[in-house]
């Protein structure tokens, strides 16, 4: 680490929200957020639109005021500050850097809102944009940029005032699909050289998963639940969560016979670990990749094949079993001979990997 | 037909059949002809004139050598400049907190505020001007409490003070409309940017919002200059004749058509319009910048604190009295008895309105009669076009934009000075000179409105998928009854707009208007209402007819604004 980045490198603060609750008019946006972010983490905000992420963001940067609830950033309580006073750096959607402006001068402009000397401002301008390979770009116009340029004079301009959290709204949402595969490796890497606390919203699961340190799942104005990737994957809190992050099988039925095996409406038995506890009402939920498929066999409902999807490295199968359907991935191996629609299969599930999610 | 197109498409290598190309060319053939007869040859005579020597015709350029000696043009010329820019700038004063308090703030009666600052644009300023006399006039009703209460007098209406406070008032909205559709243009991600840097308050206003809505403010500033610069009515009305659109006209009117001066006052006129028009062109290209940004559109809304309300509504409370004050007095003084030497009338009739109902009749129906025509040609030229820019291909078509556009940068009395030069000596079969005609009148008119016109038709044109009228023809209809069938349909919204935006401002119009009428039966209402404010007994008549004036505009703005939210409700209707 170079002595330009310990210079950069902020004290992290960490962001506790508490009770918070925001309303407009009869719709309630926000609903009791709770939430805490440690200090340096590199955290994400997930879900689809309108679930309230964004408000949530914006409500940390003091764009949007909570009818209810605090929110303190290393330790000190914001909810009554103006945005301008909070010291909370944040990365807009459009980037929204002024068309009148210079490069320069759009970086510069925080730092002449601190009143900082003029050689500073201009050692620190320099610095900000270094930190984005962009120095030798400062004298142009923002519409003589690519996208990719535009955002990242964004980063700079937010970052070289030093904030105590950067908040970042979907900011790869604007760029291609490859640069934005680029991009976000770039934006995991500065933040951990700058150690800063970041906030990233985005309603790609797949940006979240492979950059976010920890991840919180919004659905409806309230978080679903928190996590790491991992854990949100293997062990999703409710069916919204399980069906949002990657794919997921989600069957009706009951238990029966003292919790062995699982009875899937319409027909069908699956086995699952002896005498698991499964409430009323819960449904049956597993991967595509943790069930299997052969010859009808007794230890699982057997079925008819009536699709299949090649996805390259699996072939997907579509299964009907009872009323519902199941999707089967299995490893695609070349001149493999796979199963055809109409084929009568048994399907095997892994019990350990069976989960049980009533809502 | 069908077979017709599949021998003659190969040939041409175009999806566009042989009989559409003809009908092209032949509606080229009619727009250029037309334009060029009442445009471009009027307009090249006078700048031709101007540049020759009057005995025997030689290029010269001593008709501006004598313009540039003589004071009194050289006066009128700094006269007018000075006026324009004063103009400019107390129209910004009046536009400025109109347009940033209700578009940042949340602000009670914001569309009311903002309807009312258009007002001012429906009413002919000389009408106003007459109206603001006997208010804000030296022994108006203003400097007469001032006298009252305070012993002074303040000289709002003293000689160029008249014009320029009767001209911002009358045309500060051009300013507010652009001001405030670039304030809602403006990301409010740009202005969050600043906030959550630590800009806020006034430095947030200067830094950046003020420099995101500089485009508009600079299109309305350079409309309001040209407009004020090239005026004439407004001047002669109050009096003033040392300005250079009144002492175009003067030298015309006066010395004659052979007089040299009016052409070289023309061509200075001419400069300076395309001038300020090439500015405002030069402002509104780089706006693109404002709306190029995705993401919410607008500036957000903050609530203000009591002190800051009861300063923006006392602000804005005075300033709409000042700018309304104009259609206070004209109606006022439609209805006064006696109005004069006392704040208000002594007495109220109505006998004002009978007169002009009664023994003027003749202007009102002369005003709607060519105030329709010039819209109805205005429309029907601006939709072909529009058509023929924006659907074919055909080499050269931007020039008819162009050239229609072109009218936009000739002030009316040019136009006026150059039909009277190129028609003078031309007659009608029936021996009458074709500028004593009243149709020259009509056809001044369409071609001074006709940009207005064929902007609306553009927009309404651009906004009709060109999938609409292929499905059209994809099942057997012509070009031809696709136009009629699919396109003039759903332009209908943007040609009913057009069409009213000419009408309306045809109706007022006194320039090109005022160098053309020969003898007052065929004056429109503009003219009538001139001639009746010259004299002290006709003005109560005047007003009554500035009166019928605003009303005709009103109604039909408010007509279109109508049937436009038709249209766009139904158009929503038929997509959902």
């Amino acid at each position: 680490m170079s002595a330009n980045d310990n210079q950069n490198r902020a004290e992290a603060a960490d962001i506790r929200i508490e009770g918070v609750n925001l309303s407009y008019g009869k719709t309630h946006v926000l609903k009791d957020v709770s939430l805490a972010i440690e200090p340096g983490e590199f955290f994400a905000f997930l879900g689809p639109s309108g679930c309230g992420k964004t408000t949530l963001l914006r409500l940390i940067a003091g764009f949007n005021v909570a009818q209810t609830g605090s929110v303190r950033i290393g330790g000190a309580e914001v909810a009554d500050l103006p945005p301008w006073k909070r010291d909370v750096g944040m990365v807009f959607q459009s980037y929204a850097l002024w068309p009148h402006m210079s490069v320069a001068r759009n970086v510069a402009f925080g730092l002449e809102e601190r009143h900082l000397p003029r050689d500073e401002i201009t050692l620190r301008v320099d610095e900000a944009l270094d930190l984005v390979e962009l120095k030798h770009l400062k004298d142009r116009k923002p519409a003589q940029l690519s996208g990719g340029q535009q955002q990242r004079v964004a980063l700079a301009r937010t970052i070289a005032v030093r904030p105590k959290v950067l908040l970042l709204d979907e900011p790869l949402s604007n760029l291609d699909a490859k640069m934005r595969v680029q991009v976000r490796s770039e934006l995991r890497e500065l933040q951990s050289r700058l150690g800063i606390t970041t906030i990233f919203v985005t309603h790609d699961q797949e940006e979240a998963n492979s950059i976010c340190d920890r991840v919180a799942v919004f659905h409806d104005g309230a978080i679903q639940q928190v996590g790491t990737p991992i854990e949100l994957y293997d062990r999703p809190a409710n069916l919204f969560v399980a069906n949002f992050l990657g794919t997921a099988n989600i069957l009706a039925g009951k238990a029966a016979g003292e919790g062995a095996v699982f009875e899937v409406e319409g027909g069908g038995c699956f086995a699952i670990p002896a005498s698991t506890r499964v409430e009323e009402g819960a449904r049956l939920v597993f991967r595509p990749q943790d069930v299997f498929i052969g010859d009808p066999a007794a230890d699982g409902p057997a079925g008819i094949v009536i699709a299949r999807e090649f996805l390259g490295a699996t072939m997907r199968y579509v299964v009907r079993i009872g009323n519902g359907d199941v999707m089967v991935d299995l490893p695609h191996r070349a001149g493999a001979t796979p199963y055809q629609p109409g084929d009568r299969v048994g399907v095997t599930l892994d019990p350990a990997r069976a989960m049980f999610l009533a809502r | 037909m069908a077979e017709a197109t599949g021998i003659a498409a190969p040939v041409a290598r175009s999806a566009q059949p042989g009989s559409a190309m003809m009908g092209h060319w032949l509606a080229i053939a009619g727009i250029t002809g037309f334009l060029g007869l009442f445009l471009v040859i009027p307009v090249a005579m006078v700048i031709l004139v101007a540049f020759q020597d009057p005995s025997s015709g030689a290029f010269t350029l001593v008709n501006f050598a004598d313009f540039l000696r003589n004071d009194l043009f050289l006066r009128a010329f700094g006269n007018s400049f000075y006026v324009s820019i004063m103009s400019v700038v107390w129209a910004s004063l009046f536009a400025l907190p109109l347009a940033y308090f209700t578009t940042r703030f949340e602000f009670r009666g914001a569309a009311i505020v903002q309807t009312l600052g258009v007002i001012p644009l429906i009413m002919p300023p000389f009408a106003g001007a007459v109206a603001m006399q006997l208010i804000f006039g030296r022994n108006g009703s203003i400097n007469l409490l001032l006298g009252d209460w305070f012993d002074i007098n303040v000289p709002f209406m003293e000689g160029l003070n008249g014009v320029i406070f009767v001209q911002s008032v009358h045309y500060f909205p051009f300013i507010l409309i652009n001001l405030t559709a670039s304030l809602r243009n403006i990301d409010r991600a740009m202005e969050e940017a600043a906030q959550n840097l630590g800009c806020s308050g006034f430095r947030l206003f200067r830094r950046i919002v003020f420099p995101l809505a500089m485009p508009g403010f600079i299109a309305g500033a350079s409309l309001v200059f040209i407009k004020v610069f090239d005026d004439l009515a407004t001047p002669l009305l109050l009096n003033v004749k040392d300005m250079l659109a009144p002492q175009a006209y003067l030298r015309i009117t006066s010395v004659g058509l052979k007089d040299p001066t009016g052409y070289v006052i023309s061509v200075v006129l001419i400069v300076f319009s395309v001038l300020s028009l090439f500015v405002a062109s030069l402002a509104t290209r780089g706006q693109d910048y404002a709306t190029v940004q995705r993401g919410g559109g607008g500036l957000s809304k903050r609530r203000m604190n009591p002190a800051q309300a009861v300063l923006a509504y006392g602000v804005i409370g005075l300033i709409l009295l000042l700018v309304l004050a104009p259609h206070l007095g004209l109606g006022l003084l439609s209805l006064a008895t006696i109005w004069s030497y006392s704040p208000l009338p002594d007495g109220y009739t109505l006998d004002h309105y009978a007169r002009v109902l009664g023994e003027s009749w003749q202007f009102i129906s002369n005003t709607l009669l060519y105030a329709s025509l010039a819209g109805l040609i205005d429309v029907v030229l601006g939709t072909a076009i529009a058509y023929l820019v924006l659907r074919t291909k055909i080499a050269g078509r931007h020039w008819l934009d162009y050239m229609a556009s072109a009218a936009l940068a000739v002030p009316g009395v040019v136009l006026g000075i150059g039909y009277l030069r190129a028609y003078y000596g031309v007659s009608l079969p029936s021996g009458q000179s074709v500028t004593s005609f009243w149709f020259i009148i009509v056809i001044a008119l369409a071609v001074r409105r006709l940009p207005y016109a064929l902007r609306a038709c553009m927009a309404a044109m651009q906004q009709v998928s060109v999938s609409l009228e292929e499905a059209a023809e994809n099942l057997g209809a012509t070009k031809a009854r696709t136009i009629r069938r699919i396109v003039v349909p759903l332009m209908t919204g943007g040609i009913v707009a057009g069409f009213v935006t000419s009408f309306a401002t045809a109706a007022v119009e006194l320039s090109a208007t005022m160098m053309l009428v020969q003898n007052t039966s065929d004056a429109p209402l503009a003219y009538g209402l001139y001639v009746f404010m010259q004299s002290p007994a006709g003005r109560g008549a005047g007003a009554a007819l500035g009166m019928i004036a605003v009303l005709i505009v009103g109604l039909s703005t408010y007509l279109s604004t109508v049937l436009a939210e038709r249209d766009r409700a139904a158009k929503a209707g038929s997509t959902s």
